[in-house]
């Protein structure tokens, strides 16, 4: 993918659809998810597509993503109503991008068949590692076995963009087992592969047990596991183009592509977030209490930030420094390296410039980039040109 | 009767003089001789004890039992009136206070009290109150019994010719053993146990009877009333409306509203514009006469003006010689203060002078150092002191700054043979640039339960103690007596003895003289760079084991960064030790999504706010608390 191929994704159309119904919920999660609530699943539909039937009308959409949750958890057909609603209301492109994440513990030949029907071509795998005993650290209900099968059921349907999601640095996972983990996923030969670091957020389980004394995962052995990971996946074919992305050529998460070119997507459901004509705003967190908002005909909106043009700037960089092909030069890219802590990350070699872009060289160093990037400040002479 | 009478003329001069100050043109308006207490019904005395064993509490029974404050305007330790006393729940400065007590003898008394401080740091506070006073009342904590300031605080009075009244407080406490404390108390001060006054200035037993031997025991002052004036300056303190308000001890003769009084000190000229008496709220008078305590205020709006110690006398029939003052107070350790911003530099000038308005121990002088900029070298009592300087200065003049590690003054002997003092680590020449350092010893004494007499001569030895003289208060309590170098105890000293002694000793000393010691400059090198304001001046055979255990804490200290950080200590060059940070190698968020952006911005803004607590040396991120939290490195000596 070229710089040019990517930033060309700021001018799509992307919606995403949070369903946030799971069997049960893993420790470390901290998405509004919930579990044991299937009563409330037709409710929840029915309110999505009445939020999508009420929004204001766009063009067709490039990249739809069905994200959670656990989409793959509900009926199929509720959620080709989903598709439905967005079709009538702001239409799909034929070449669409339509996403669903799907867990290995509930994927079979019939649901894949079904899903595909409906207009779904790209499934992402909930897998997290092939490893006994880091998915039962991890609190997942699947098992190594499920996720080939599921991988499986999934291409037979005619899925042709299949992708695997995998979670490093779990206390009790060790070198091997990673690479294993690595190997097997390979082995299954996906499109797409994201690997995630295990975080610890506060609030959920794992950060109060890891707050009561548990270990928790190590930043020294998960930046091993990180250089590993891209070391294999590489050799295997797959090339990273953001920070925890991998992909085969043309292979790229075309709705992802979308948010970080600072592209237009529309959100939908309990806990979304959306940004479209300025303004990033976000849906109430709650399933019950979202659901309620839109019967009522009240608001299911908690929030609209409306971003200026400078903050426009910084979020570009925000967003595009987490890709491998970095941002195009701008006032953004020009006050970062101006400054006495932008200066410091070019010299300490954590970014570079190429071709003339602002690249990130140490990808596992982002976060100490992004703390430079949000207090940039504009440049006082030339406002015009921001735009 | 006569006191009644001063009230109504207190009514009338606030009523005439706007603020309360009285004007030049009332002189004479008041009838001045006759008001004045007579000197056998004055009794003058400071509450003196270890910290902690309730003498403001005892004060609040006192102002209750007379009734010099109200129920409703009742608060516990009521004198202790700056924030950070009543936070910390200490006292830092004495109060003084004027209760009028009716005693058994159905005779009416004047009584000043002066609620005195029990930490060493403000021990000077307690030598000014003594010289205001005829008597001190000893409190002992009846759990504790006697501790290092118990006898400390004893023998100065003791020394300043006071009646000391022994009293064991807190005999409520289940844990209490009066007896005990009773027994050490009569091995300091002679006596028998059974005239110590046991109370609890919790719940007031025993209150009467500290007043009645109040009366009976503290000589009442005998001051020649037609002598010319001489009074004491024995305290004061800045008002920004009022000016500098100075507490005054009469001795001899009559200080009028109105008079024109001279300074013998510092031979300046100023009028009494208004004098008065603290219940504790001020009550202007038109005389205080000999033996009296009050306040007094001359419009002199420069504290520096007012030297604490001073004798006042008349201008017009002055007196011929001056009492004997006190020794300004000294400070004993230096700690550098610079403001994380620089551009604070003039903000902390402006607030150190304005709290030196109220603390004449505060000293300074500019410190310029490579890693932290523009600052103030600025000399303390001791470290407790030094937290409440700098927490001061932080909360109430909103700054945020970098103090370094406390060192001591150091006499350096130059080849020339001249002298000069240096109060700054990095400051000390190359061995080769001087003939020898001298530093500060102090007479330093334990009081200990008897058992743990030997971890302690232990600890003492290997922080080069000399250990003298050994004496037993009683078979289970030991005072131990010895000299060691005031850079050995200023700053974790008392921590490791209260930790060696599960908190049963206490600890209490006094300056002593300056001696030749074979002193190194340990230099701290970051990346390569060496770094001032980490430079300490320790015992050659001690360098080595500084130099590793200060490595080894900032490596603690100092996050990880972009790169390796060496951290090496140094004594002239030579590498004494090595440690190193190493890079950070991951911060960075998983998963970021469309979702997550504001939050995560949010987020991140946070953890900056939490880097502002860092400072930039060179080219490494230092926080704050490094320079002198990595002082306290002995924590297995
Ligand atoms: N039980 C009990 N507690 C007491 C008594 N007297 C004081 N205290 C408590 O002891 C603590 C210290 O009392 P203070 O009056 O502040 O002691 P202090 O001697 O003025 O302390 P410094 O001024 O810091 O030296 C407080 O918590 C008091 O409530 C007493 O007679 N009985
Ligand atoms: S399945 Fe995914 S969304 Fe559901 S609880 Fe687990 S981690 Fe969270
Ligand atoms: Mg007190």
């Amino acid at each position: 993918m070229t710089p040019t191929e990517a930033d060309a994704y700021s001018t799509s159309a992307a919606a995403y659809v949070h369903v946030p119904f799971c069997s049960s919920v893993c420790p470390y999660c901290d998405f509004a998810v919930v579990a044991g609530r299937d009563d409330l699943v037709d409710r929840y539909i029915d309110a999505v597509c009445t939020e999508i039937m009420t929004s204001e009308s766009w063009r067709p959409l490039e990249a739809i993503y069905f994200g959670g949750g656990t989409p793959s958890h509900i009926d199929p057909l509720l959620l080709g109503g989903v598709l439905d609603a967005l079709s009538l209301k702001h239409g799909i492109s034929a070449d669409a991008e339509v996403s669903l994440e799907a867990n290995p513990e509930d994927f079979d030949a019939t649901r894949a068949t079904a899903l595909r029907s409906l207009g779904f071509n790209r499934v992402s795998f909930g897998a997290q590692s092939f490893d006994a005993g880091v998915l039962v650290a991890l609190g997942r209900r699947h098992q190594a076995g499920q996720i080939e099968s599921s991988v499986r059921a999934a291409r037979d349907a005619g899925f042709e963009n299949v992708s695997l999601d995998l979670i490093y640095g779990t206390p009790g996972e060790t070198t091997n087992s990673w690479s294993d983990t690595l190997s097997r996923a390979i082995d299954l030969d996906p499109d797409h592969i994201s690997c995630y670091a295990l975080t610890v957020e506060p609030g959920t389980p794992l950060g109060r047990a890891v707050r009561d004394g548990a270990e928790a995962p190590d930043p020294d052995i998960q930046a091993d596991r990180y250089e590993n990971a891209d070391k294999v996946l590489n050799a295997a074919g797959h090339t990273r183009y953001e920070v925890s992305n991998w992909s085969r050529p043309e292979h790229e998460c075309r709705y992802n592509l979308n948010v970080w070119a600072q592209g237009q997507y529309e959100a939908y459901g309990n806990g979304s977030h959306g940004y479209r004509d300025g303004v990033r705003f976000r849906n109430i967190r709650r399933v019950d209490a979202y659901v309620r908002a839109v019967e009522s005909g009240k608001t299911q909106r908690s929030g609209n930030d409306v971003i200026e043009s400078w903050d426009a700037e910084i979020d570009r960089l925000f967003v595009g420094l987490r890709r491998v092909v970095g941002v195009a030069p701008g006032p953004g890219v020009t006050a970062f390296l101006t400054s006495d802590s932008g200066r410091r990350l070019l010299d300490a070699g954590v970014v570079n410039m190429v071709g003339g872009r602002l690249t990130i060289n140490r990808p596992l160093l982002t976060d100490e980039v992004h703390r430079c990037v949000i207090d940039l400040e504009a440049p006082e002479c030339t406002p015009t040109q921001i735009q | 009767m006569g006191k009644s009478l001063r009230r109504e003329e207190a009514g009338a001069a606030v009523g005439n003089g706007s603020s309360g100050l009285v004007e030049g043109t009332m002189r004479g308006s008041f009838p001045s001789r006759n008001t004045v207490t007579d000197q056998t019904r004055i009794r003058n005395f400071s509450i003196i004890a270890h910290i902690d064993h309730g003498k403001s509490t005892l004060a609040d029974r006192l102002m209750e039992k007379t009734g010099a404050v109200s129920e409703r305007d009742m608060r516990e330790q009521l004198l202790d009136s700056m924030d950070l006393e009543r936070e910390r729940g200490i006292t830092i400065k004495a109060q003084t206070v004027r209760l009028d007590y009716t005693a058994s003898d159905g005779e009416g008394y004047v009584i000043n009290l002066i609620d005195t401080p029990g930490h060493v740091d403000f021990s000077y506070e307690v030598s000014r109150s003594l010289a205001a006073c005829e008597g001190a009342l000893l409190l002992t904590d009846a759990v504790q019994g006697v501790q290092a300031q118990t006898l400390a605080n004893a023998y100065l009075a003791i020394d300043a010719g006071l009646e000391v009244i022994p009293a064991i407080n807190k005999i409520d406490l289940p844990a209490a053993n009066p007896d005990r404390a009773a027994a050490e108390i009569v091995n300091i001060l002679g006596g028998s146990a059974n005239d110590i006054v046991r109370m609890s200035a919790k719940t007031g037993a025993g209150i009467d009877e500290v007043l009645e031997t109040v009366v009976r025991d503290v000589p009442p002052p005998q001051g020649d009333p037609d002598a010319p004036l001489r009074a004491l300056v024995f305290d004061s303190y800045f008002d920004a409306y009022r000016g500098v308000v100075c507490y005054v001890r009469v001795v001899d003769g009559h200080l009028g509203s109105g008079d024109s009084l001279r300074f013998m000190a510092t031979k300046e000229v100023h009028d009494a514009d208004e004098i008065g008496f603290l219940t504790p709220k001020f009550i202007p008078v038109g005389t205080l006469g000999p033996g009296e305590v009050g306040y007094l205020i001359t419009g002199v709006k420069e504290i520096d003006r007012i030297k604490v110690g001073d004798t006042i006398t008349e201008a017009r029939t002055p007196a011929t010689e001056a009492l004997s003052g006190y020794a300004e107070p000294k400070p004993m350790v230096f700690s550098g203060l610079f403001p994380t911003d620089g551009d604070d530099f003039e903000k902390l000038r402006e607030a150190l002078e304005k709290l030196r308005l109220n603390d004449a121990s505060l000293a300074w002088e500019p410190e310029t150092s490579k890693a932290l900029g523009f600052g103030f070298r600025c000399g303390f009592l001791g470290l407790l002191h030094m937290e409440i300087v700098r927490e001061r200065l932080e909360r109430e003049y909103d700054l945020d700054l970098v103090a370094t590690a406390p060192s001591v003054a150091y006499q350096v002997t130059m080849p020339d043979g001249s002298v000069t003092e240096i109060k700054s680590p990095q400051d000390l020449p190359e061995s080769i640039d001087r003939q020898g350092v001298a530093e500060p010893y102090v007479k330093a004494m334990i009081l200990t339960p008897s058992e743990y007499v030997g971890p302690i001569m232990e600890l003492a030895t290997k922080r080069r103690g000399i250990v003298g003289n050994m004496n037993y208060l009683s078979p289970e309590r030991v005072e131990l007596d010895f000299e060691i170098p005031l850079a050995e105890i200023v700053f974790d000293f008392f921590d490791l003895l209260k930790s060696k002694t599960k908190g049963y000793a206490s600890l209490d000393y006094e300056p002593a003289d300056y001696r030749e010691a074979d002193l190194v400059k340990v230099d701290i090198l970051l990346n390569g760079q060496p770094v001032d304001a980490f430079s300490a001046i320790v015992h050659r055979n001690g360098a080595d084991h500084y130099g590793k255990k200060m490595t080894g804490r900032l490596r603690g200290l100092i996050p990880r960064q972009l790169f390796d950080v060496p951290i090496q200590a140094a004594i002239g060059g030579r590498i004494i030790s090595r440690e190193t940070v190493r890079a950070k190698r991951k911060d960075v968020t998983a998963k970021c999504y469309g979702g997550d952006i504001s939050r995560k911005k949010k987020l991140l803004q946070r953890q900056k706010e939490g880097k502002k607590r860092m400072k930039m040396v060179g080219s490494v991120e230092v926080p704050q608390e490094a320079f002198v939290a990595a002082l306290k490195v002995d924590d297995d000596s």
